[in-house]
């Protein structure tokens, strides 16, 4: 009976060890899958971008409820939404131009710290200003130095009159000197 | 002076460029005081006619299975538009009061309760959506167009429209009971029956 017990005690053993290896096999098996799957999923996501990588694209954007404020070190709830919604879209692949895209897209052009068409908004400004000056120089050069015939002086290279009249009347103001 | 003595008269400014110059100015003038009225004008006013307006919405916060919403088909309906955000806490002490107000009034078929989520980002909308229970229509202030013809000052406000499309009331800040609630819908309904 014993040696019987026994026998049915190794069986017994036999078959937890049996069991105890598969469990351990299934569950190296599970750990294997589930190693599998998370690299791929990371591998389908990209690496989690760092704080400096989010910030590079933050520092862009500026949100409409904190105005002035770079979104890289606006400290409010609503601008640590959109930081982690840039982490997420750079998880998910898009590149700088497409996060700021969607940022224009759904929250209009005014969250971008530069202007989209850079040549028109900062050539119009410039030439603007030019020729504005140039115009201002010109009025103030003419304004110091108004015309000749509206301050009735004649040219210092001028010829001596020939009406006699006239010619009469300048010897006399010489004479007067 | 005889005419060869005289001096050609030098030419100022062209006119041409005077009128450039002065339109310009004006134009600058015009810009600035336009920003300066707008600033100090503060929220659109009763009285005022609501001019037509698109709200795209949230799957699952649609109306009527439309995925946008044109305020001028609401005509004939009274219409509570409110500025929300997921960030603002304000807006999360009258959130239970709007969903109760909405329950109370969309069995009749004349309110429209229209949610317009301000600078906010979907994900952390919906959250705020799921948190509060809240079913009404909701969707996102795309380009910030809304908010900036109603010229809202922050978030929460809210605006009664009535069934012609006139503007009865504005609620700054956030409701505290669902009477106050009550107290602008109702009489609108009222003048209609």
């Amino acid at each position: 009976m014993k040696a019987i017990y026994n026998s049915q005690s190794l069986r017994i053993t036999d078959h937890y060890e049996v069991s105890l290896r598969n469990k351990l096999f299934l569950a190296t098996l599970f750990a294997l899958s589930l190693g599998f799957i998370a690299n791929f999923t990371a591998s389908a996501q990209g690496p989690t971008p760092t704080d400096d990588e989010v910030n590079r694209i933050a520092k862009q954007l500026y949100c409409p409820v904190c105005e002035s404020t770079p979104l890289d070190v606006c400290p409010t709830e609503a601008c640590r939404q959109w930081r982690d919604l840039i982490r997420t879209m750079l998880s998910d692949g898009k590149s700088e131009a497409e996060i700021k895209q969607y940022f224009v897209e759904q929250y209009g052009a005014r969250v971008l710290a530069e202007p989209p068409n850079r040549l028109v908004a900062y050539l119009v400004p410039a030439v603007a200003i030019l020729l504005g000056a140039l115009l201002l120089f010109r009025g103030f050069r003419m304004w110091m130095k108004p015309s000749i015939t509206e301050a009735g002086a004649v040219k210092p290279d001028a010829k001596p009159s020939q009406d006699p009249y006239v010619a009469r009347l300048e010897e006399e103001l010489k004479k007067r000197k | 002076m005889t005419e060869s003595s005289i001096v050609a008269p030098r030419r100022g400014v062209p006119i041409w460029a005077q009128i450039i110059i002065w339109v310009f100015l004006v134009g600058l003038l015009a810009i600035v005081a336009a920003g300066l009225r707008r600033a100090q004008q503060g929220t659109v006013q009763p009285g005022q006619v609501i001019k037509n307006f698109t709200l795209p919405l949230y799957s699952g916060y649609d109306l009527g299975g439309k995925s946008e919403i044109h305020l001028e088909d609401l005509r004939g309906k009274v219409v509570v538009i409110n500025f929300w955000a997921s960030w603002c806490k304000p807006c999360e002490q009258e959130a239970a009061e709007m969903q109760q107000a909405w329950t109370e009034y969309e069995p009749t078929g004349k309110v429209v309760f229209l949610g317009v989520d301000y600078v906010d980002t979907e994900p952390e909308a919906r959250v705020y959506l799921k948190k509060f229970g809240i079913t009404y229509t909701n969707g996102p202030d795309l380009a910030t167009r809304i908010s900036q013809y109603f010229r809202i000052k922050g978030v929460p406000e809210t605006y009664f429209v009535d069934q012609d499309g006139v503007l009865q009331y504005v609620q700054i800040g956030p409701f505290t009971s669902i009477d106050q609630i009550r107290a602008q819908i109702d009489p609108l309904l009222k003048q209609r029956d």
